[in-house]
């Protein structure tokens, strides 16, 4: 007598596919995402007129999302060539501990989702904001320019710089000038930031074939481009106290600190391709964080006080 | 006597079999989903009620 054998098939799951919680988490740029939620935070408080703290709340998980879900997919374009790099290697795409597909499917999920939110809960200009800087990172940012020319981070820049004009958008429903004064300092900052790491890490950049300027033009442009950058940088950092809306404490930080950026990115001019130079430029990249941090943190600070004082 | 013969491959059930590793980090990504969800119903919660605010005891019925 013969009979069929029917038992199932058993498959192992590949390793790439059902990555732990971390590793979601890291597709979500964490500290990027911290970053865009502090910057859109500024551009709350110091928008004019009120939103109810839950709204407020709201709006900043629904960008804080869509920043994580641009992460995501920029991660997911890039495994390839994240899996060449140093810095990017561990990520958990190129280390095999996530499937490419679970990661896009995941940025665009919570892409939809963050935009959608923000439109329905707080207004549809703060919504159009956040799906346009979505865009501009993965598409124009990730999935163009960083691959193809030297401008990447300069024109790519935007998206990072937009969040303060989101979250000024979420609290006036318009755009103002002052929104615009804080995406042009994000995005001044920005080159200058970038350039330094990529004085230090232009094997990793080449060895991926990523365009950054030392790669394409050599570093003596670079430095010469970071110094021009935090010299305008340091005096469009001025014009929030020229235009009324910033105070005098925040006068005060944003001169002595520009000061210390120009004087860093001097430092960087005048250094070469050897240790000193490399030391220049990683001094330069941290502090043009701590700078960046402080002068919004100036800024919120003034916005809170004068909410609690009453002064407009 | 009996005679076993395979059957066509697509006539067989397929399973995937996970590790006990893999199980592990299933069962945290379930924790993680069930938790965004009910952080999600509270924040849509919340969020309706600032919305509607007073305009609940004036609305027509």
């Amino acid at each position: 007598m013969a009979f069929f054998d029917t038992s199932p098939i058993d498959r192992p799951l590949d390793e790439a596919w059902g990555g732990d919680v971390g590793d979601y988490v890291a597709l979500l740029k964490p500290r990027v995402m911290s970053l865009v939620v502090f910057t859109a935070l500024v551009g709350m408080a110091v928008a004019p007129g009120h939103v109810h703290p839950v709204i407020g709340f709201a709006a900043l998980v629904a960008i804080a999302v869509g920043a994580g879900a641009a992460g995501a997919l920029n991660m997911w374009f890039d495994a390839d060539i994240d899996g060449l790099m140093r810095r990017t290697a561990r990520r958990p795409i190129p280390a095999g501990r996530l499937a490419a597909g679970e990661a896009l499917a995941f940025g665009l999920t919570l892409a939809v989702g963050a935009v959608t939110f923000l439109g329905l809960v707080v207004n549809w200009l703060s919504a159009a904001l956040l799906a346009f800087t979505i865009l501009f990172y993965v598409v124009v940012y990730t999935m163009w320019l960083k691959r193809t020319t030297p401008l990447n981070i300069v024109i790519g820049g935007l998206a990072g710089a937009l969040p303060p004009m989101i979250g000024w958008a979420a609290v006036t429903g318009s755009i103002g000038l002052p929104a615009v004064v804080l995406v042009l300092i994000i995005f001044l900052w920005t080159p200058p930031h970038f350039w330094a790491l990529s004085l230090y890490r232009s094997d990793d950049y080449a060895r991926a074939g990523v365009p950054m300027l030392p790669v394409v033009a050599g570093t003596g442009v670079t430095r010469r481009r970071i110094l021009a950058y935090s010299i305008v940088l340091a005096l469009v950092a001025l014009a929030p106290v020229a235009l009324g809306f910033a105070g005098v404490s925040y006068g005060v930080v944003a001169a002595l600190s520009g000061a210390v950026f120009v004087a860093l990115a001097w430092r960087v001019y005048r250094s070469g391709d050897d240790a000193r130079g490399e030391r220049a430029a990683r001094d330069l990249f941290t502090f043009s964080l701590l700078y960046l941090f402080l002068l919004f943190a100036v800024l919120l600070a003034e916005a809170m006080g004068a909410g609690l004082t009453g002064v407009a | 006597m009996s005679l076993i013969v395979n059957a066509e491959p697509d006539d067989r059930l397929e399973r995937v079999t996970l590790t006990d590793a893999q199980k592990r980090r299933q069962r945290a990504r379930s924790v993680a989903i069930g938790l965004a969800l009910a952080a999600l119903v509270a924040l849509f919660y919340v969020v309706t009620i600032v919305k509607l605010g007073s305009n609940v005891a004036t609305a027509p019925m």
